[in-house]
């Protein structure tokens, strides 16, 4: 059965991430003919509803758009307004968001890594069968990933959709003796982190070397998170006023999601691409974990991501305690943010990658156009080009086994197909 | 043991995930039910019929009205999950709009796209036996529909305001003290008063309350600083399609 020149693989509802999808492929003559990563999940028109909103209502709708990363998008969604209106939020107000995003990404790397991912590398159908022969390992990823939830429901309010969030900073800031207890959660949460950065570096990886481009945010100090410019992997660096003038999406016909290019070039956004341009901005425990995980300054095997996601892991919990241990109650929750009419640009971090939103407001603060850019929609040439690598390489396999490694490819970039079902392109007015 | 189903129609994952954010329970649990579909936890996905749905999310497509229909007949008990599947969730906004004009905001060539101009809650479309509320639903309102469901008893779901469970909480009245305009008096009760614990008035993700009384807030909401503009907006969020007044 294997070696044929003509096949077709066609999985209908792609399990395990987040949304709904479905995979094509089809070879001829034994060459890959067509790889097709199709969405089908319905849209919901957030930019188009956005309109006529004001100005404050965009971190708690936006967030609907993924239950998964919703702080990632009030995060993207508060710059970006903020910029429009002058105003930057800096000192522990920021610390507070910064310790809520590493909540995110504690709880959402977790998540990938122990019940969405790590069953392909071990040959289960999901983390709770993997539950039944590795019971211990199961239980730290899912205390791991309360401890995540926990950062978010002190500081964010509820851990899916806070609603602690507003332009401007917080409805109410949390005091020391009320972030202490965190501490001690998260002093084990660092060593169970560092057990699983020790677990999934033991995997089996293909081999597989991309050569896309990288796209991530670098910042003057810190890993990025919350804020940064966003860089290249051949140098290049620029303002996130020019996004939309290099990364450009287009409509393709299998699919409900645009295809996005980075200067006319394939590229990926995500934790290779954030580990690989911030390496060396690492806390010393996570650089040196990384070390003995086997990870160089630069990770360009996708199948290895989930090794770079454990090493976040390991550097959010550290940031965390960082930020609790220094942190003082700010004076007042939030900046005061008055509205005026123009332009502006929020990008962050989300545990997928990039996150871009863009608002025009009038005068009163009314929404004129949003425009928003989530990871996924960013990574989908690059997952189809990875799964025609694999494909290509992999011809010897038998259907099965060629079809679950398609999914783990797939699965490599924790798609989340929820956020990707829309969103507006920069091609209309040169198409 | 009893086979549980959980499907997924136009919504965020939030729902869902709530299941899995279960951490001391989510693996009890698998010991008491057997999980036949989960597409977003499990590759594997059994033939109905199923004792328990679960279904979070709106129909908002041709396919999904006939999906529902099917998941009615495959499924003994039919739990619907969220604002998304008891009303229609934020997506409903478009119920007020021109969907075509969406439709060519959001992508460049909108003739690819086959949506309905309505998002509608699932009780729209076939019986529903329980409902739970919110924007997301609240963890352990999920483990008590769960729980009950496997005891055969009635869950117990309060369908009282939010303001009743402030006061139980003894929170500060946002309102009465701060000025702080706030849908508390009118939002079915569950999520335990989040928003007054942070100092901010409740913006009605669980939606209306039974019998909500409007009329009798507005002025209230007025008296906080609400303007006209203030007062449309805030009742076309997460659950714009429910019955508010
Ligand atoms: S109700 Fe809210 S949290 Fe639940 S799926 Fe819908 S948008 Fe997401
Ligand atoms: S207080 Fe209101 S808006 Fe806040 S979580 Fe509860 S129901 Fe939702």
């Amino acid at each position: 059965m294997t070696h044929r020149a003509n096949r077709t693989l066609q999985v209908a509802g792609l399990a395990r991430v987040e949304g709904e999808g479905a995979l094509h492929v089809r070879t001829v003559d034994g060459e890959v003919d067509r790889v097709e990563l199709n969405i089908y999940e319905p849209p919901r028109f957030f930019e188009a509803f956005l309109r006529g909103r004001d100005f404050r209502e965009p971190p708690d709708i936006t967030a609907r758009i993924c239950g998964i990363c919703p702080v990632a998008y009030q995060m993207s969604a508060c710059l970006a307004i903020e910029d429009a209106c002058g105003v930057r939020v800096d000192g522990q107000l920021r610390a507070l968001r910064r310790l809520l995003y590493c909540g995110e990404w504690i709880s959402s790397h977790t998540l990938h890594i122990h019940l969405l991912h790590a069953p392909d590398f071990l040959g289960f159908p999901d983390g709770i069968a993997m539950a039944g022969a590795h019971r211990a390992i199961v239980e730290r990823g899912l205390a791991l990933k309360k401890a995540g939830n926990q950062i978010m429901d002190l500081v964010g309010g509820r851990a899916i959709h806070p609603v602690n969030v507003r332009v401007g900073g917080f409805y109410r800031v949390p005091t020391p003796e009320e972030l202490r207890p965190l501490a001690k959660t998260l002093h084990q949460a660092l060593y169970d982190a560092l057990g699983t950065l020790e677990w999934v570096a033991g995997f089996d990886f293909p081999d597989l070397e991309v050569p896309h481009d990288l796209l991530a945010l670098r910042d003057v100090e810190g890993y990025p998170l919350d804020r940064g410019e966003p860089c290249v992997s051949n140098g290049l660096a620029f303002p996130t006023a020019e996004f939309g003038r290099h990364v450009v999406e287009h409509q393709v016909a299998h699919s409900t999601a645009l295809h996005a290019r980075l200067d006319d070039r394939m590229f990926l956004v995500g934790p290779l691409a954030r580990y690989s341009l911030n390496s060396d901005r690492l806390s010393p425990v996570a650089r040196e974990a990384a070390d003995a995980a086997g990870l160089g300054p630069v990770c360009r095997n996708p199948f290895r991501s989930i090794v770079v996601r454990a090493v976040e892991v390991v550097y959010a919990v550290e940031e965390a305690l960082r930020i609790i241990e220094s942190y003082e109650r700010p004076d007042s929750p939030a900046v005061e943010v008055n509205p005026r009419a123009g332009v502006g640009h929020g990008i962050t971090e989300a545990p997928r990658g990039l996150l871009y939103h863009r608002y025009e407001l009038d005068q009163a603060g009314r929404i004129l156009s949003a425009d928003i850019v989530p990871p996924t929609s960013q990574n989908q040439s690059a997952i189809e080009a990875d799964v025609t690598q694999v494909v290509h390489s992999h011809q010897h396999l038998d259907d099965h086994a060629l079809q679950s490694l398609c999914e783990q490819t797939i699965r490599n970039y924790d798609p989340c197909i929820s956020c990707s079902a829309h969103f507006l392109d920069f091609t209309r007015e040169r198409t | 043991m009893p086979s549980i189903a959980v499907w997924k129609f136009t919504s965020c994952d939030g729902c869902q995930l709530t299941l899995l954010d279960c951490k001391d329970e989510l693996l009890p649990l698998t010991e008491r039910v057997h999980i036949a579909h989960f597409l977003e936890a499990t590759s594997v996905s059994e033939p109905g019929p199923y004792d328990i749905s679960i279904v979070e999310g709106s129909v908002t497509t041709p396919e999904e009205a006939e999906r529902i229909r099917w998941i009615r007949e495959q499924s003994g008990v039919l739990v619907v999950v969220g604002a998304c599947a008891t009303s229609g969730g934020i997506q409903a906004l478009r119920n007020f709009a021109d969907v075509d004009e969406f439709r060519s905001i959001v992508y460049a060539r909108p003739e690819h796209i086959a949506t309905l101009g309505t998002s509608t809650p699932v009780s729209a479309h076939v019986a529903v036996d329980h409902e739970l509320r919110g924007c997301p639903i609240d963890k352990g309102q999920l483990l008590e529909v769960l729980t009950a469901l496997l005891a055969g008893r009635k869950p117990d779901l309060p369908d009282t305001s939010v303001c009743t469970e402030c006061k139980r909480r003894g929170l500060t009245c946002v309102m009465v003290a701060h000025g702080t305009p706030c849908l508390g008096p009118v939002t079915h009760a569950g999520c335990g008063a989040l928003c007054p614990a942070v100092d901010r008035g409740c913006y009605g993700c669980f939606g209306p309350m039974n019998q909500p009384n409007v009329p009798a807030l507005v002025p209230l909401l007025r008296r906080s600083g609400m303007g006209d503009d203030e007062l449309h907006l805030v009742f076309r969020t997460f659950n714009a399609n429910a019955e508010w007044t």
